[in-house]
């Protein structure tokens, strides 16, 4: 009690070690593990939507049917999808104030970063698939 | 007692906004970086059209074909890449950052320029890349 209080935390709030905002630096850290993954996957997918420009649908659809490419542009989505929701998130808490707009804006970020993703890898699968 | 907390809560200084500061290269880069990110995010719909398009059939992809020939396709084609390569570039700039490099004055700037110099070279390139390969096929 005489010591200087060094640290205004909880005993227990250092134990959990989450910080303010109680979920630690998994977001940090997902947006940067994402970022990482993002770096090679988009030049891959850069190239292929260049390369991909001029050909006929009958060319489109094999290649993009192919499973390394379908395999590239799944990982890429899932990486982007993920990795756009944290970011969002982000711009949503920064600039929306009021409480509620804010929890309906986070809500429809979440539906539009599912709907895209889920969209864009059925539409892959079923490229691959040639359903 | 209360007069005496409101009045502070009323002097109380705020922190300075944007208007305050005097524009740096390093302050609009960080700006652009959201910019881009969030044009790629609304970008995304245009991959989705793209995909579904092609799995939809030769009717629907031809829609997309015809579209991303206009001017105005080739202007959200060419600027959608260069917000991605953009943004791919600062990001990766902020990842120097995150372990611990280039925070010195003149390795602040010169990342900042190189982002900036880096994104729209390797945007050119990539569309001269590709009229050429379009030509040769």
């Amino acid at each position: 009690m005489s010591e200087p209080q060094e640290n205004l935390r909880t005993p227990l709030a250092r134990v959990r070690h989450l910080g303010a905002a109680h979920s630690g630096t998994r977001h940090f850290w997902h947006q940067r593990l994402t970022s990482v993954a993002l770096v090679p996957l988009s030049i891959a997918v850069i190239f292929l939507i260049v390369s991909l420009l001029g050909r006929n649908h009958a060319a489109v659809v094999q290649i993009l049917g192919s499973s390394p490419v379908a395999i590239t542009m799944l990982l890429f989505i899932l990486a982007a999808v993920y990795h756009m929701w944290l970011g969002m998130q982000v711009i949503v808490e920064d600039y929306v104030h009021d409480e509620l707009i804010k929890l309906v804006t986070l809500m429809a970020n979440t539906f539009f970063c599912v709907a895209v993703g889920m969209t864009a890898s059925f539409a892959i699968l079923k490229l691959s698939f040639g359903l | 007692m209360t007069d005496i907390n409101s009045s502070r809560v009323k002097h109380r200084p705020l922190s300075p906004h944007l208007q305050i500061y005097k524009p740096m290269l390093t302050m609009m880069m960080s700006i652009v970086h959201r910019i881009t990110g969030g044009a790629l995010y609304f970008g995304t719909l245009l991959l989705v059209w793209w995909l579904t398009a092609a799995a939809a059939g030769p009717n629907a992809y031809a829609d997309v074909q015809w579209f991303m020939q206009t001017l105005l396709g080739r202007l959200i084609l060419f600027g959608y890449t260069w917000a991605l390569i953009h943004h791919m570039l600062g990001g990766i700039r902020h990842l120097i950052w995150d372990v611990g490099y280039g925070f010195g004055p003149n390795e602040r700037e010169w990342l900042t320029v190189a982002t900036l110099v880096g994104s729209v070279g390797l945007t050119v390139l990539l569309w001269l890349f590709g009229y050429l390969t379009m030509g040769v096929r």
